[in-house]
């Protein structure tokens, strides 16, 4: 399956870019980032959310559709 | 009443509805980028009671984002600063000023007295400590936060809604993430999200039926993009809250998270007594501090040189801009030194004192 990936804050700046598609043939969200953390040594120390169809996600779920987002915390104000 | 009129005249607030905004009691923490805008229109809006709790000095960087300064605030406490100016704004309404920091001893206390609270605060222990709090004095939390051209704002422990743990229950590991002071902000977008909350504030208190409970808002003003997720409630993290009541004034919120680094206004350093300043960065780096008694350890060697600094004395370390004295405040953390402070805003800060104080 073909998936697009946006990085929110901070995490954009350790992948380089805000939004990316990849290859995905496995299923669950800990599997996507699984790969993405092999893909991306420094996101393992980020601090991140997932969501998938606008709405967090644990670990275990399934992916199930294209469009995931990384979500981290801010600090500042 | 003519103050109102524009308010009034609206179908859904009028007569009834601005005496709720008249009557409402809202708590503003942190007067910074997010609480300018914030405290500017619920003043102007005629929030009866506005509490301010901010700690902080106005500096000449703030004015960039902190609309409600001027240079002739410069120096002075926020809280304070604050105050007069929405005063002048509104004379109708009580303002308080506290200028203090939020700690678990004082904040049961404070968030008792108002119906609302929100968090405009730039670190993490303060949010879970504000998030622990509202949840233990069950008031909602207005949230707003911002990340260089990203910002986030939410309603928190509203109607039985989630918390900011259900949303992060994990404090970020220490300097994973920086504030704005290190890696700057662009100064309208605090006042985008600073005025989203205080209009999450008004609708709480008007009892509008689409508060942006159980959602997060992402903007990102860069891109105009803006992505809204759901958050589901977890009663687990709820009862954790609970249960730790009886010792909550015991906790040390610095300790679990991120920003565990102190940070100190050279204003500030310069008041205390037997203090020993360092300059952390490397040995041939400008501006040098001239005016300033220090010596010099670049934050590379740090680790090597523990043995020459006087722990006897209150340590405040420097660099450019903040980001290296505050690892280096960690370093010496770790090696349990733990009197020592990171200057804000680093030799920045310090020529600015000595430019004001020649």
């Amino acid at each position: 399956m073909i998936l697009t990936i946006k990085y929110f804050g901070m995490l954009a700046e350790v992948t380089e870019c805000a939004e990316e598609t990849i290859t995905f043939s496995e299923s669950t969200v800990s599997e996507l980032l699984k790969m993405l953390l092999a893909k991306y040594p420094a996101l393992e120390k980020k601090e991140f959310q997932v969501a998938q169809n606008q709405t967090l996600v644990s670990e275990d779920a399934q992916i199930l559709n294209s469009e995931i987002v990384l979500l981290p915390p801010f600090a500042g104000g | 009443m003519s103050r109102y009129s524009r308010h009034i005249i609206l179908e859904d607030i009028g007569i009834d509805g601005q005496n709720k905004l008249n009557q409402a009691k809202v708590l503003v923490i942190g007067a910074g980028g997010l609480g300018c805008p914030v405290l500017q229109y619920l003043a102007a809006a005629g929030i009866g009671h506005i509490g301010i709790i901010d700690f902080d000095i106005v500096e000449e960087s703030n004015l960039q984002r902190q609309i409600l300064y001027g240079t002739s605030n410069l120096g002075q406490q926020k809280a304070i600063a604050a105050k007069q100016r929405l005063t002048d704004l509104n004379s109708t309404i009580v303002v308080d000023a506290f200028t203090e920091a939020l700690t678990p001893q004082n904040a049961l206390a404070y968030f008792s007295n108002y119906d609302i609270i929100v968090d405009g605060t730039d670190n993490f222990e303060t949010r879970y400590l504000i998030n622990d709090a509202a949840i233990l004095t069950n008031k909602p939390v207005v949230y707003g936060a911002i990340y260089k051209f990203e910002g986030q704002v939410s309603v928190f422990n509203y109607n039985n809604g989630p918390s900011y743990r259900c949303l992060f229950p994990n404090s970020p590991s220490k300097n994973d993430i920086p504030n704005c002071s290190e890696v700057g902000v662009l100064g309208v977008l605090p006042g985008i999200i600073g005025t989203m909350q205080a209009n999450e504030v008004i609708k709480i208190i008007l009892g509008f039926k689409n508060v942006l409970s159980g959602k997060l808002y992402c903007y990102n003003s860069k891109t105009t993009q803006t992505f809204t997720i759901d958050i589901k409630k977890s009663t687990t993290e709820f009862e954790k809250i609970k249960s730790k009541r009886d010792h909550f004034e015991k906790q040390h919120y610095t300790k679990t998270c991120d920003s565990t680094v102190k940070e100190m206004t050279i204003d500030k350093a310069l008041q205390k007594e037997n203090i020993l300043f360092i300059d952390v960065r490397e040995l041939d780096e400008l501006p040098k501090a001239n005016r300033l008694q220090h010596i010099k350890i670049p934050l590379s060697t740090l680790n090597h040189e523990l043995h020459n600094i006087d722990k006897t004395k209150t340590i405040m370390m420097f660099c450019k801009s903040g980001t290296r004295s505050k690892k280096a405040v960690s370093m010496l953390q770790e090696h349990n030194i733990t009197n020592c402070y990171s200057i804000k805003n680093g030799i920045t800060a310090i020529e600015n004192y000595f430019k004001i104080h020649a």
